[in-house]
């Protein structure tokens, strides 16, 4: 037996052994890539957005795209198409896909190479006017404040995340790997001297297939169980939890209106996105909100009893695509489903993007629109609209006093608004690289302490709002260490030992990765993903006591997804405790709050209105594999002849074969053959 | 790499097998079977290889790669030796098989003739030694890539396809002078068979220089295609009254009289 079989079966063997890819010859071939985030596609009731690749990937040969003039080779004058264009980190923000597209018969997908560190310029895939079509303003209310006629929020906008693309579209960080593929283009398809690169040439293999197409209806309708080819469906609606909590206990079994009960809500939102999955650090444009009002809800702890009205914080989730979570929450108040109703609604106090840099200050935003009754001390004199915020949502079903909290005066200052690169280091968060983890935890950053002023400033408001005296306003003051794990938390690594204290060990693990987006729901129920999760655990603990001995039996010991025991007032959460010094043990105990989820899927998909104009109708596309891979390919030529060689030899075979084989018995008639053999 | 090389290579492998089998098998049930019984025979003599070599290699050293090697000379070694022995013990099935037969059917003569087993049995082997050989192999060259991005040669996929044509008609070729040797009890012969088979295998360790291991084998192959030509019957001057198309009652006629 040959060597060839044998290392079959050397490999075949091994394989069984280790668990992975079992075929050497295909170790031969292809290098895959680890890491990738794709840009997947989404639908609304009239369009799909996103990228798509064909049902096994396409196919194309590497070109590195150094500076703007290579594009030519791409579009016009290379003579192998299609290409696979790298986008280098520096081009990565400064180009537009759209001459990408125009010449999408010769492009086969883009790899774009994430940056090491934020362009200085800025850069936004969103929109310019963000969720223009379902806020408050419209031809009815404010017809001159409609589709950002007064103030374009976000200049810096681009759209692409909006825009179809026909090629897949992935993104890669900068590492090992990359430089693997800077290495083949380099050795393989370099054109020297303008002589055309020989075969064989590197090229790479992207799939995402997606399977929904056309818009929300149209997938909606094929997720049907009677439609056979997909049998799981080919979509979801995008869905998760809004998180709330109040400050007195409410009785939520009765839903509807409550008499007597007067209600301050203190909004924010909970989820960003980027261009591509999975990818959504959402610092400015989410993290600094919600860890604001976090610690606003930690500094009103001890002062809320004696108020007279009910502050009700809530963290929508799903804001980015056209206010799920809140219209959904309106949408309940408005049916008599919540636990309060709009009537109980006194004012609203939301917190948007509030990160403060060195010179930048805090801006009240309100509707010019609606009357104002509100208390709120400051009043802004500039006839601007809103700038996109839950707080619209109610506006549309009733006017309600209410402000916006920003840090922008008119435009955002975010010049990262929904991108990869509203992370971390844009905060500036910047923790030494020789501190331990558990140093950085500890440390306080600048920005944290500027932070921690804008939740001082938002609970002194909310007391003010909810009935507090003006006297006892001062002793309101936010912790600045609390601010600081927080951001670290959300922001930088979420395994660390603050938070390991306040979840569960078993699910320690599973939140390794944060990200700020809306992950789809499966088999139609929605799923509450990780930052939901995390919101409502730390929410648990800044706002609520621990339970007493009667009440432990309540404590669910089981998975991270009934964490919360509900109730009709109170909810509990197992929380794990400080580990106790010299011991791995931890001093666990339960804690009873006032903290629950209620859906985030947006009222379209309740009504089934696949189509409707006044709610969200964002779905995800379902999709099988998500992989690429990067291979040499031999020229055409090579091929043909191989298949021409191949078809010569059997039809020569076959020739000879008959002609022996007609004539054997004169062939093989020889003297020498045994007597017993016939033919 | 595509559709192409994949069925370039696929009828490269197999082009001589399948027109072998399709002009001379494929209309006798009973060689049939005994085509099947032969490549069965040879897949049981890779499996208890197989079995050896794995426990081999479980209880040796993993991470010296001098040790691997050995290993691997060690299992060609062993898997060329259990397939010969294999084929003696077909061999010593198919005359007790021929017996039974003979007992059995009503007529005189047997309906199979021992070279005609030769012929088909190295057919068997050779199929399903060439089908294990190569069908992994042939699995990857429909995707859309080829070898070489870790820098081994581009030719792997021809090269395979080349060296299992050769393999497969080597097997048959072996066949046919085994069981001749066998019933002349020519053991000499029967050594040889199995030093050349060793040495045919052993050329595959040069790969990926791959002329040094395709010429020999097809020199190799030439010449045990002219042993087992002599081996079956033929001479040269059968040669030549074939090319001179002489027909076959020109030939009984002139027939010498044994």
């Amino acid at each position: 037996m040959d060597l060839l079989s044998d290392k079959w079966i050397v490999n075949v063997v091994l394989c069984l052994l280790f668990v992975g890819n079992c075929n050497s010859v295909e170790k031969k071939i292809y290098i895959n890539l680890n890491e990738t985030f794709p840009c997947v596609r989404l639908l609304n009731a009239t369009h799909q957005i996103g990228c798509q690749s064909s049902l096994s990937g396409d196919v194309g040969v590497l070109h590195l795209l150094e500076s703007e003039e290579n594009l030519d080779w791409v579009l016009r004058t290379g003579p192998n198409p299609p290409y696979m264009v790298i986008l280098e980190s520096t081009l990565f923000t400064r180009y537009r896909p759209c001459s990408l597209k125009n010449g999408s018969s010769r492009v086969a997908g883009v790899l774009a190479v994430q940056p090491t560190s934020n362009p200085p310029e800025g850069f936004s895939p969103h929109t310019s006017c963000p969720n223009e079509n379902t806020g408050v303003y419209s031809e009815t209310y404010g017809p001159s404040y409609a589709h950002c006629n007064v103030t374009m929020w976000n200049p810096l906008g681009t759209g692409i995340s909006y825009e179809e693309f026909d090629f897949p579209i992935f993104s890669v960080k900068d590492d090992n790997d990359t430089e693997v593929i800077r290495r083949c283009y380099m050795e393989h398809n370099r054109a020297v001297n303008g002589s055309t690169p020989q075969y064989p040439l590197c090229a790479m293999q992207l799939m995402s297939h997606m399977a929904a197409v056309t818009d929300t209806a149209t997938c909606m309708r094929r997720n049907a169980p009677t439609f056979s080819l997909a049998p799981d469906g080919v979509c979801d609606p995008l869905g998760d939890a809004n998180i709330w909590a109040s400050t007195k206990p409410l009785n939520s079994s009765t839903k509807g209106h409550k008499d007597g009960v007067s209600v301050v809500i203190a909004a924010t939102k909970l989820d960003s996105r980027s261009f591509f999955f999975d990818v959504a650090p959402g610092a400015d444009s989410a993290a600094t909100g919600l860890v604001a009002l976090l610690a606003a809800a930690s500094a009103l702890h001890n002062a809320t009893a004696e108020l007279n009205r009910t502050i009700l914080y809530t963290f929508f989730n799903g804001e980015t695509f056209d206010y799920i979570g809140s219209s959904r929450m309106v949408y309940d108040m408005a049916k008599n489903d919540f636990t309060v109703d709009l009537d109980n609604i006194h004012s609203i106090l939301e917190v948007g993007q509030v990160a403060l840099g060195p010179d930048s200050r805090l801006w009240l935003h309100s509707d010019p629109v609606s009357k104002r009754n509100s208390s709120v001390n400051v009043e802004p004199n500039v006839t601007q609209p809103l700038p996109p915020s839950s707080f619209q949502r109610f506006l549309l079903e009733r006017p309600i006093p209410g402000v916006v909290i920003e840090n922008h005066q008119t435009s955002f200052t975010n010049k990262y608004y929904q991108s990869m690169f509203d992370n971390a280091e844009y905060l500036k968060l910047n923790y030494p690289p020789n501190l331990t983890p558990e140093e950085q935890l500890e440390l306080v950053t600048d920005s944290a302490k500027a932070l921690t002023e804008v939740a001082t400033t938002v609970a002194r408001g909310l007391y003010l709002q909810a009935g507090g005296e003006l006297a006892q306003m001062s002793r309101i003051q936010a912790d600045s260490e609390l601010v600081s794990k927080m951001l670290y938390t959300f922001l930088v690594r979420v395994n660390n030992s603050w938070f390991d204290q306040l979840v569960k060990s078993d699910w320690t693990g599973v939140l390794s990765e944060l990200m700020l987006y809306e992950i789809n729901t499966s088999e139609r129920k929605v799923k509450t993903t990780e930052p939901a999760l995390m919101v409502q655990c730390i929410l648990a603990n800044l706002t609520g006591s621990i339970a007493n001995i009667t009440e432990v039996y309540f404590c669910p010991f089981s998975s991270p997804n009934f964490l919360f025991l509900c109730c009709q007032i109170y909810s509990y959460l197992w929380v794990q405790g400080p580990v106790r010094p010299n011991s791995t043990e931890r001093d666990s105990f339960c804690v009873r709050s006032l903290v629950r989820q209620s859906k985030a899927l947006s009222p379209a998909f309740e009504l089934s209105e696949y189509t409707s104009k006044n709610y969200s109708t964002w779905a995800e596309s379902r999709w099988s594999a998500i992989k690429g891979r990067i291979f040499l390919v031999a020229s055409h030529d090579l091929e043909m002849l191989t298949l021409g060689v191949g078809v010569g030899v059997l039809l020569m075979s076959l020739l000879l074969t008959y002609i022996v084989s007609s004539k054997a018995d004169i062939l093989f008639s020889s003297g020498r053959e045994p007597t017993n053999a016939t033919y | 790499m595509t559709a192409a090389v994949f069925f370039g290579c696929t009828f490269i492998a197999f082009g001589p097998a399948i027109a072998l089998f399709l002009f001379t098998i494929a209309r006798e049930p009973l060689r049939v079977i005994f085509l099947i019984a032969g490549a069965f025979f040879w897949l049981v003599s890779l499996l208890l290889s197989s079995l050896v070599w794995f426990i081999s290699v479980q209880i040796s050293n993993k991470e010296s790669a001098a040790q691997q090697k050995g290993l691997l000379i060690f299992g060609v070694v062993l898997s060329v030796l259990l397939q010969e022995t294999f084929r003696f013990g077909y061999y010593k099935l198919l005359k007790k098989a021929n017996e039974g037969l003979l007992t059995l059917s009503q007529e005189e003569t047997m309906p199979i003739s021992i070279r005609q087993l030769a012929y088909v049995s190295g057919l068997g082997f050779g199929f399903m030694s060439g089908a294990f050989s190569v069908v992994n192999i042939l699995a990857d060259s429909a995707g859309p890539g080829t070898v070489g991005i870790h820098g081994d040669s581009q030719h792997y996929f021809l090269s395979s396809a080349f060296m299992t044509m050769a393999i497969i008609l080597l097997h048959m070729f072996w066949g046919v002078v085994f069981f001749d040797a066998c019933e002349k009890r020519c053991w000499w012969a029967v050594g040889l068979v199995v030093v050349i088979h060793l040495v045919v295998s052993c050329l595959t360790f040069q790969n990926p220089d791959y002329t040094a291991t395709l010429v020999p084998a097809y020199v190799i192959l030439f010449g045990m295609g002219v042993w087992a030509f002599y081996t079956a019957g033929g001479s040269l001057r059968n040669i030549k009254l074939c090319l001179t198309c002489k027909d076959k009652d020109f030939l009984l006629s002139n027939h010498r009289p044994r």
